[in-house]
């Protein structure tokens, strides 16, 4: 599914240079759920802009489901990005002139989905995230909670392989944060790929596989069998 | 992405800020506006000035002849027989001898326009009696001291009183006053009004001068040009050479006045075009602004698959539903105020369609040029920068 070898990321300034990345290698099977750790500055937002191929890495090669991702231009990143990928921000990053359906379906928008066909699969992705009543609201007129709950939807929209999720409850109280994280869950049971960034270790503790990031390198990779 | 969906984006975009776009389109409101009305006033010219020629006798062909040596005229009697072998072309003939003349009555004197005619002026210029008659044959055949004078000379020498069968003196020599052409103008001494007309047999004699012009009318408009040409080469196997007589056509001088009018246009139109340039730089400079304003939305469309083809689309189609909008209000205002402009200086305006559609093409064409560069900024953006902007 997800596979990086040797991946560095190098900022170079002058003189001297920044290793974002400084050689990781990470793989992720089909129907993972998986976290990575890191302090602020530890390299793993990086991780996850080359994972979610917002990014491209300066050394190494990322196979995304058979593909190689890692020499693609931006064209072709914002089709594998459209096709395979599902992201949830912490700033839940919906558009706010936009309805809630309108922003679920943008993913179907950009990928030619007909109008009608559109609608009623967006539909079908906020029944799935129980905020469907909710559809021709816009964004600031819901709670936090369930702007998070829209993203996830429009994540989820496309049907894509991987859900990646940066921070998902970083902005939301510990109750609904756990109900966002629980619904994380929920779709890793449903057979999906979830790769769940965080710097939150109580986060981190209830996810099945911990992939922890320092200064650029992998330091820990556990996968705990009791986890649920 | 379809167009129509960008188009249908674009819409919302700008709906939601009313007032803003107002002002960005306000630029090509006006220029749009200012090109349509001079388009429709300078058509409406025009119309006038062709309209105002072919109410002087568009069949008209005027001959001078300024002759070389003893042989410095063409006889009467030359031109009916030309006449007689082209009768298929040419319609009407007559001679026209101006002269100076000094009119009075009484007390009273005026200096009219005086020419002196044939029996067919009447045919070739369109010109009716509104009292009496015309000029007739056997006042050119007898030589008769009868006028014929405008309603110019009516009012001022005979008070407006029915002048048939009046007196009036014309350089001292006492004529008989036999018809009162039609109002043409505004019966003032400047206008067409202010004319006297006598037998040109008569006129020679009061001038001491050969016939220098004569007046022809072709069968009908299609005849005009050659009609022209039958003269010039009549003329020039007279007088051998094409330097002694001139022959001109009203529909030479309306082309050239056309030519002269459409350069006039092109040049007004061409100032108000400025004012289009400047509406552009307005929408590059808003859209420049919306796309810093929207670097997060960018990053987000960015993020969930948009291409950069796909921003590049959504902004250069919102530049040109902007544009294309003030275009439109461009276009109706500039009606209306076209229509107004002529009420007030009493031409009568006409929109030519095809000015329409130009106008609207431009602006639309002005968004593209203008929506290319902010939307070629924003297709450019990083993902990551993107997301990332507050």
């Amino acid at each position: 599914m997800i596979n990086l070898t040797d991946i560095y990321k190098i900022y170079s300034d002058g003189d001297s240079e920044i290793r974002a990345l400084d050689g990781i290698s990470l793989h992720v099977a089909k129907g993972e759920f998986v976290s990575i750790v890191g302090s602020s500055g530890s390299g793993k937002s990086t991780c996850m802009n080359i994972i979610g191929c917002l990014d491209v890495p300066t050394k190494g090669t990322y196979y995304l489901n058979g593909t190689d991702v890692s020499t693609m231009r931006e064209k072709e990143l914002a089709h594998i990005r459209n096709q395979e990928l599902g992201f949830v921000f912490q700033q839940y990053n919906l558009i706010p002139k936009l309805s809630i359906l309108e922003n679920v379906e943008l993913p179907l928008l950009y990928r030619g989905i007909p109008s009608g066909k559109r609608r009623q699969m967006a539909m079908e992705s906020l029944d799935r995230v129980g905020i469907a009543d909710r559809a021709k609201k816009l964004p600031s007129q819901l709670s936090g909670g369930q702007q998070q709950r829209v993203s996830i939807a429009r994540a989820l929209a496309g049907n894509p392989s991987v859900i990646l999720a940066d921070e998902p409850t970083g902005a939301l109280d510990s109750k609904t944060g756990r109900e966002v994280l629980a619904f994380m869950r929920q779709l890793h049971e449903d057979g999906t790929t979830v790769v769940l960034i965080t710097h939150d270790n109580s986060i981190a503790q209830e996810i099945p596989r911990i992939v922890r990031i320092q200064d650029g390198k992998i330091i820990s990779d556990i996968v705990k069998e009791d986890a649920k | 992405m379809n167009i129509r969906q960008s188009f249908m984006l674009a819409l919302k975009s700008l709906s939601s800020s009313k007032m803003r776009s107002f002002l960005t389109m306000l630029g090509i409101i006006i220029g749009i506006a200012a090109v349509i009305i001079l388009v429709s006033l300078m058509s409406g010219l025009t119309n006038k000035v062709v309209n105002t020629f072919e109410d002087l006798g568009a069949n008209l062909i005027t001959v001078n002849i300024s002759g070389r040596g003893g042989n410095r005229s063409v006889s009467p009697a030359d031109i009916e027989s030309f006449m007689a072998e082209n009768e298929d072309t040419l319609l009407y003939t007559s001679p026209s001898v101006s002269f100076s003349a000094t009119v009075k009555v009484g007390n009273k004197n005026v200096t009219p326009s005086a020419t002196g005619v044939g029996e067919n002026y009447e045919r070739i210029k369109d010109s009716e009696v509104q009292l009496g008659r015309h000029i007739a044959y056997a006042d050119v055949a007898e030589r008769t001291k009868n006028c014929v004078i405008g309603t110019y000379l009516v009012s001022e020498l005979f008070d407006k009183q029915n002048p048939i069968g009046q007196t009036l003196s014309i350089n001292g020599l006492p004529f008989t006053v036999v018809g009162v052409l039609k109002e043409s103008g505004d019966s003032t001494e400047y206008s067409a009004d202010n004319a006297i007309l006598i037998p040109y047999t008569t006129a020679q004699q009061l001038s001491y001068s050969k016939i220098n012009t004569y007046l022809f009318s072709a069968v009908d408009k299609d005849h005009i040009d050659k009609a022209t040409t039958i003269l010039e080469d009549f003329l020039t196997e007279r007088f051998s050479s094409k330097d002694f007589f001139s022959v001109t056509n009203l529909t030479s001088i309306v082309d050239e006045l056309n030519s002269l009018i459409g350069t006039m246009t092109t040049i007004l139109v061409g100032i108000a075009a400025i004012s289009l340039l400047v509406g552009g730089i307005g929408i590059m400079n808003i859209m420049l602004v919306s796309v810093t304003e929207r670097i997060r939305e960018i990053g987000i469309r960015k993020s969930l698959g948009a291409t950069p083809w796909d921003i590049l689309g959504q902004f250069v189609v919102e530049a040109c539903v902007t544009s294309g909008a003030g275009g439109v209000i461009g276009i109706l205002l500039g009606m209306v105020g076209a229509a107004f402009a002529s009420k007030i200086i009493g031409i009568e305006v006409v929109t030519p369609p095809q000015s329409i559609l130009i106008a609207f093409s431009v602006s639309t064409a002005i968004g593209i040029i203008f929506g290319y560069l902010p939307a070629k900024k924003a297709s450019r953006l990083n993902p990551i920068d993107a997301l990332r902007h507050d």
